[in-house]
């Protein structure tokens, strides 16, 4: 079996801090990585849409001079006719060097790497894991903070189905001195297993409320979610919720000026278009950093040395 | 039969009393041609009651659903009379095919050929948890 990248927990504070200053030398030579993985094959196997992963992992292979065998309707394919998860798996390393997968069911990558004779990264597993998404994340903030610890991290919005707000927890966690301040609706606070299981089991602080104002002056990095519609039973609580907590203009007022600003994206309306030319707005570097930390992950799993 | 000589076989000790008939069920005991003795309600110094499975012949039995559903039982292989082997049963770090998934989003919800692998995350709490999709087992 060799190496993939199911879990964000699969890799080591080491590793993700090797991967990050992969990612800043590719920013700073491009040049120098952009035939690297020539002949070498990345498989996007999605069986759900989701145009903009697959597009950042495909522009990371070809940035590193590969190619891409894509599968974009996995779903009308191969899992159609009724072919395992294993199976295709098994296929597909007959084709290809390593695979990207996104599955809408939960652990369908975990039984790809079982199986396939390459690596599998997990591209987003139903709501479970998305590590690439918090890889994009931690480089995002190593690059704009200088560093992994003792930050005061705010999460904002939908933190009881959030997977990316669990992953990054998951991940922070493992350094020292960081506060987490939890901002949500009551209907969607964080579970009390990841305060329990994962904030408290590593001895650090968090502190929750449902006013994102109140707490703005403390934080280094403010993490926005979307609050999806399909999380609600009803429409009137959709509606009631999802306006709650809109980052406008006027609630940074209290912000620190080195504030960072993140989101997953896709966002609705839960960053206002005003902010987007505020300097403190990391989300689109965001994107940029992904593509950089897939271009490392690929380059890693694939073992291919500069 | 005498529950007392078994020459070649297996006893599993130090039960819960009350857990032997089901630990007889789901270690598929019924299915065997072998003699079976469940003895119940045994006097037991450390334990006060007990109940002991006896198996007249050299079968193989699922150490890990012993160990979730009754850790602390013993299992002594015999061999020509003597027991050769003495087995203390914890709870297993890892269960497969001992326990099912019931998250309707788990890859293992559509295909059931999947071996179901449970990993112990809280020994403390016996939590054990789904290796594809994490989700908690719960026992109702
Ligand atoms: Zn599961």
């Amino acid at each position: 079996m060799s190496r993939s990248l199911i879990d964000i927990r699969d890799l080591s504070t080491t590793e993700i801090e090797e991967l990050i200053r992969t990612a800043e030398d590719i920013i700073a030579d491009p040049k120098k990585y952009s035939e690297i993985c020539h002949g070498k094959k990345l498989a996007t196997l999605f069986f759900e849409p989701s145009t903009r992963t697959r597009l950042s992992f495909e522009a990371a292979m070809y940035e590193l001079g590969g190619q891409v065998l894509s599968m974009s309707n996995a779903a009308s394919s191969s899992a159609a006719k009724g072919e395992s998860v294993a199976d295709t798996a098994k296929t597909v390393s007959c084709y290809a060097d390593i695979i990207a997968m996104r599955h809408p069911k939960e652990g369908a990558p975990l039984v790809a790497a079982m199986n396939a004779s390459i690596p599998v990264i997990n591209a987003g597993d139903g709501g479970h894991n998305h590590p690439t998404q918090t890889l994009a994340d931690l480089c995002t903030i190593s690059r704009e903070k200088g560093r992994l610890d003792n930050l005061t991290v705010g999460l904002c919005g939908d933190l009881k189905f959030g997977r990316t707000v669990h992953s990054l927890i998951e991940a922070l966690s493992r350094y020292t001195g960081i506060k987490f301040v939890l901002i949500s609706p009551v209907e969607l606070k964080l579970p009390s297993y990841v305060k329990k299981d994962v904030i408290q089991a590593h001895g650090l602080e968090y502190s929750q409320t449902t006013d994102l104002e109140a707490v703005m002056p403390e934080l280094d990095i403010l993490y926005m979610t979307r609050v999806q519609r399909e999380r609600f039973f009803n429409e009137e609580d959709y509606l009631r919720l999802k306006d709650s907590y809109i980052l406008t203009p006027e609630k940074l007022k209290g912000a620190k000026d080195d504030l960072c600003i993140m989101h997953p994206l896709p966002r609705v309306n839960e960053i206002s278009v005003a902010i987007d030319d505020d300097p403190r707005a990391c989300y689109f570097k965001q994107v940029l950093n992904g593509k950089y930390m897939r271009m490392a992950l690929i380059m890693k799993l694939l073992e291919i040395e500069v | 039969m005498h529950v007392d000589s078994i020459n070649n076989g297996i006893v599993i000790d130090h039960i819960t009393a009350g857990k032997g008939l089901q630990l007889y069920n789901l270690l598929g005991l019924e299915l065997q041609d072998c003699t079976i003795a469940i003895i119940k309600n045994v006097a037991s110094r450390k334990m006060g009651r007990k109940d002991i499975i006896k198996i007249d012949a050299d079968i193989s039995v699922n150490t890990d659903i012993l160990g979730y559903v009754d850790p602390g039982v013993t299992v002594n292989i015999i061999k020509g009379g003597e027991i050769v082997e003495k087995k203390n049963i914890s709870l297993p770090n890892k269960l497969v095919n001992v326990i099912f998934c019931k998250n309707p989003r788990c890859i293992t919800s559509t295909e059931q050929e999947l071996s179901q692998i449970f990993n112990l995350t809280n020994e403390k709490n016996r939590v054990y948890r789904c290796a594809y999709c994490e989700a908690k087992f719960e026992e109702k």
